[in-house]
């Protein structure tokens, strides 16, 4: 079973990281992790480091509390009523679960992608101009300026750059899902957690958001969940296996898809009976 | 991964092709050491017929090599392979490929038969190059052993034995260098027989090539260009 103290600090080498150059360092680590949904626990002691500038990969079958690992990150889980966290996530060294945490704030540093792409209802630039507007930015040149770079950065600018004022609702699922993602990088989070971003897309758009976390992690500390073991293996510097609220293995993908050290890995990630 | 499960896949049909893959390789490999087998004897006892069939096998094992290179890449494409899957496919792409060598370099062997067919004074010379090729047959049927039993214990004894043939291989050399310098009329006769010896210790590589790839295979380690006491460890 894997804890952070015995992962192995070679894992976490920038030279053996595929794509290495970036700074390499620990962006989020995760201590002695536990949670609950009322009496039933849904994460047992996770210890995981997560690298800057680098793409985590947390897979697992549906239930292994992939997704709810993903939602402590930014603290998604504060709204279900009966969840208890216990243990720490340190976001640049810092406590997210610590006293005096803004949890508005700390969102706008950890923003969010979700499995449906889910625009407002209001027009593309209003779209990514939301979260600024919250902010308070009111000079339309600052806003013109970073709607455009956003939706650059999300690689949707040059499809939309002549109809930012349609409503967002008229896009492709795939459109939206970058328009999304455009909105999150918007605010220039450091962190960007993709929960199945493309899973409700087809091929060729989910080509396109891979394409574009390949970009996006010269800028962001990314995680992603995904169902899909190809897309983990494809976009992923480091990939986290889970099973039933425990992290089971933790390394650098290109080990884990070619010789993982554990056989329950090995066994889902082959296709086999656990 | 010490405990590797071909079988066992949610998809029974992905179990039966790599299953159908490995069977395949085995195939293949009593194939190839069949050959080796005839083109000593053909060797040892000049018999032309039985170098002839030796010759003939070839293309059975050329064809076996280009349909299980298929099969692999069908796997690849259709299954995308990981971990001891993944490594079971590149483990045999690389097998076929030593065995059909192998198979190339059995064929060289019973050429050099045919060649030697009449003369009896080179007889003397055949004790020391059947020693040869028993030992490297040996190896061939040790590492499709290791292969066939993912046992990598098997895989790193025969590894170990091709340095012993290396060192006939240049005993037997010296010897034959010795023959030539006694008698240069049996100078063309020795030729073939150092060809046939050369042969022989290709072979002997080429099957701890195979051991490689098993240990490749069973521990994801790749142990080609180190020394024996590294591989060995773990």
């Amino acid at each position: 079973m894997t804890s952070a103290k015995n992962i192995d600090p070679q894992i976490l080498d920038a030279s053996s990281a595929p794509g290495s150059g970036a700074a390499d360092d620990i962006c989020l680590e995760v201590r002695d992790l536990n949670m609950y949904y009322g009496d039933a626990q849904a994460l047992q002691s996770i210890n995981m480091p997560i690298q800057r500038k680098r793409v985590t990969a947390f897979i697992g079958p549906s239930g292994c509390g992939k997704s709810t690992l993903l939602r402590c990150f930014n603290r998604m889980n504060d709204l279900v009523d009966s969840a208890r966290v216990e243990g720490s996530i340190l976001l640049d060294g810092e406590d997210i679960y610590g006293p005096g945490v803004r949890v508005a704030q700390l969102r706008q540093r950890v923003g969010m992608v979700f499995q449906k792409p889910n625009p407002f209802p209001k027009s593309i630039y209003e779209n990514v101009a939301y979260g600024l507007r919250l902010q308070g930015v009111k000079s339309r040149r600052t806003l013109d300026e970073i709607v455009e770079k956003a939706l650059r950065g999300a690689a949707l600018w040059d499809e939309v750059k002549d109809r930012l004022h349609d409503n967002a609702l008229g896009m492709s699922g795939g459109q939206q899902q970058r328009l999304v993602i455009a909105r999150a990088i918007a605010v220039e989070p450091e962190v960007l957690l993709l929960d199945e971003p493309a899973s409700a897309l087809d091929p060729i758009s989910t080509l396109k958001i891979e394409e574009l976390i390949d970009e996006l992690k010269s800028r962001y500390t990314i995680v992603i969940v995904t169902h899909n073991m190809q897309q983990a293996a494809r976009v992923s510097d480091y990939t986290a296996f889970m099973y039933i609220g425990k992290l089971i293995e933790f390394d650098l993908t290109n080990r884990i898809f070619t010789n993982p050290r554990e056989k329950m890995t090995e066994d889902y990630i082959t296709g086999r009976y656990g | 991964m010490e405990n590797l499960n071909i079988g066992q896949h949610i998809s029974r049909r992905y179990n039966e092709e790599l299953e159908d893959i490995r069977n395949r390789v085995l195939a293949m490999g009593g194939l190839v050491e069949q050959q080796l087998q005839d083109a000593m004897s053909a060797l040892e006892q000049r018999d032309e017929d039985l170098a002839a069939k030796v010759v003939e096998s070839d293309y059975q094992v050329n064809a076996m090599e280009v349909a299980i290179d298929e099969e692999c890449n069908v796997v690849l494409a259709r299954r995308q392979p990981a971990a001891s899957d993944l490594r079971l496919i590149v483990a045999v792409i690389k097998t076929i490929t030593d065995l059909e060598r192998i198979g190339d370099e059995a064929e060289r062997i019973a050429h050099m038969a045919g060649k030697l067919i009449g003369d009896e004074k080179t007889s003397r010379l055949f004790t020391q190059v059947r020693h040869l090729g028993h030992h490297v047959r040996g190896m061939l049927h040790g590492a499709l052993d290791a292969f066939a039993h993912l046992d990598t214990e098997k895989a790193v004894e025969v590894w170990s034995e091709d340095r012993m043939v290396d060192r006939e291989y240049e005993s037997l050399m010296r010897e034959l260098m010795t023959f030539m310098m006694e008698d240069p009329r049996s100078i063309p006769n020795i030729v073939q027989v150092m060809f046939a010896a050369r042969a022989m210790e290709r072979i002997g590589d080429r099957a701890g090539n195979i051991c490689e790839y098993v240990i490749y295979l069973v521990k994801g380690k790749d142990v080609r260009h180190t020394r024996l006491d590294q591989a060995g460890e773990e």
